[in-house]
């Protein structure tokens, strides 16, 4: 349900797009989904399809980019990869909470014509 | 992520109308536009349409180019947007805003009751209610004098700020100084949406498992403040406090804790302070 919403806003924002630069039909999407963005990639697509019918964008491919997240050591002054919210280090054993990235849900790219 | 909640799932359902009828036909008409605008190729692929139109925009843009164009945009602008447009409306009305969030059952009414008639006295308070369906929660509110809008959501799993801004339009903000917003108990998609609120409050009842704050990190990790609530049952709950204020400083770490009992008071008080002295510097 969450995704449909988000996948209407995503074509949403693809139809003005190409509405403003005199397109009628939107061929291509492309999203940038971070891992901890809690958005499920297979229901993005699943609300793809339903979204875009009858619409200029009806029929178009979706590509969906995903975004590792990234978690900021303080102690280190460095970047670990990671998987929660709450990590430890690798290498210093710190705990951190803070995202750099990883929580991205953008609308990156759109193809028109 | 409501896969994972359930609610909402009938509206998907309904609006996948014969999945893959339509589908297939137009997945193989797009690879075959990639190449050339005009080719004829294109058209035996087109379903018969039960509108002339959507060919004859097929047809146009045949013939012009592709182009890729970088929008880097976040799906979720349109809400921030609004919300920072109710956070400034309602500083200028001087109403500070609670967005209370937590599963279904956690005591979020009850608390939002016994808050706004103890803290009467102080400051007055006013609530939006979200649920799914009926006006249970605010005619409950409005029976205890407090004044209440329901926003019923249908099958969306979450109040957004767009909700918000209309529901505005049904309360007499001049007349409160705190606005109390119970989201849809869900501890899963309200996480995503800010609503213009001044602070988040995320419930945990001591009937629930220690470990809710482990298994929803995104909501309880953005909470602003966490209310333990149903403190008078933990005994009977085998409610383990350590191990569930553990958790909550690990996920919630920046978040202010407070213990409590809607039902018997306990625990009220310095809640009850703490809001005062957050809604009283804005007025």
């Amino acid at each position: 349900m969450h995704e449909v919403g988000l996948m209407q806003e995503a074509v949403r924002m693809a139809l003005d797009y190409a509405a403003s630069a005199g397109a009628s039909r939107v061929h291509r999407l492309r999203l940038r989904v971070g891992a901890m963005s809690g958005v499920v990639p297979d229901a993005l697509r699943f609300a793809f399809d339903v979204v875009c019918r009858g619409t200029p964008a009806e029929g178009a491919v979706l590509e969906i980019d995903r975004v590792p997240a990234v978690c900021w050591c303080s102690k280190c002054q460095s970047e670990f990869e990671c998987e929660d919210f709450i990590n430890e280090c690798p290498k210093c054993h710190e705990i951190s909470s803070e995202l750099r990235r990883g929580t991205e849900l953008d609308l990156a790219s759109v193809e028109v014509s | 992520m409501c896969t994972e909640c359930g609610c909402g799932l009938g509206e998907s359902k309904q609006a996948v109308p014969q999945p893959g009828a339509g589908d297939t036909a137009h997945g193989t008409a797009v690879p075959s536009t990639d190449h050339h605008g005009d080719e004829p190729h294109d058209h035996p692929h087109q379903p018969p349409h039960h509108h002339d139109h959507a060919d004859s925009t097929l047809h146009d843009s045949d013939q012009s180019k592709r182009q890729v164009v970088e929008l880097n945009r976040s799906l979720l602008t349109k809400n921030e947007r609004i919300a920072e447009r109710n956070r400034g409306f309602f500083r200028a009305k001087g109403v500070f805003v609670i967005n209370v969030l937590s599963s279904p059952g956690s005591g979020k009414t009850t608390l939002i009751q016994q808050t706004a008639l103890a803290s009467s006295g102080r400051f007055r308070t006013g609530v939006i209610v979200g649920d799914l369906a009926t006006d249970n929660d605010a005619a409950r509110l409005r029976a205890a004098n407090i004044p209440a809008v329901q926003v019923n959501t249908g099958t969306v799993c979450h109040l957004d700020a767009a909700m918000i801004e209309q529901a505005c339009a049904k309360l007499d903000l001049d007349s409160i100084d705190l606005l109390i917003i119970e989201n849809v108990g869900n501890l899963v998609c309200p996480a995503a949406y800010d609503l213009g609120e001044n602070l988040r409050v995320v419930l945990l009842s001591v009937t629930e498992g220690e470990d809710k704050p482990l298994k929803y990190p995104p909501l309880f990790h953005s909470a602003n403040v966490a209310l333990i609530t149903k403190s008078d049952l933990a005994a009977a709950a085998g409610w383990n406090r350590e191990n569930a204020i553990a958790n909550l400083r690990k996920i919630s770490h920046h978040a202010v804790i407070f213990e409590l009992s809607a039902k018997t008071g306990e625990g009220m008080s310095a809640w009850l302070d703490f809001l005062s002295s957050r809604v009283r510097p804005i007025r």
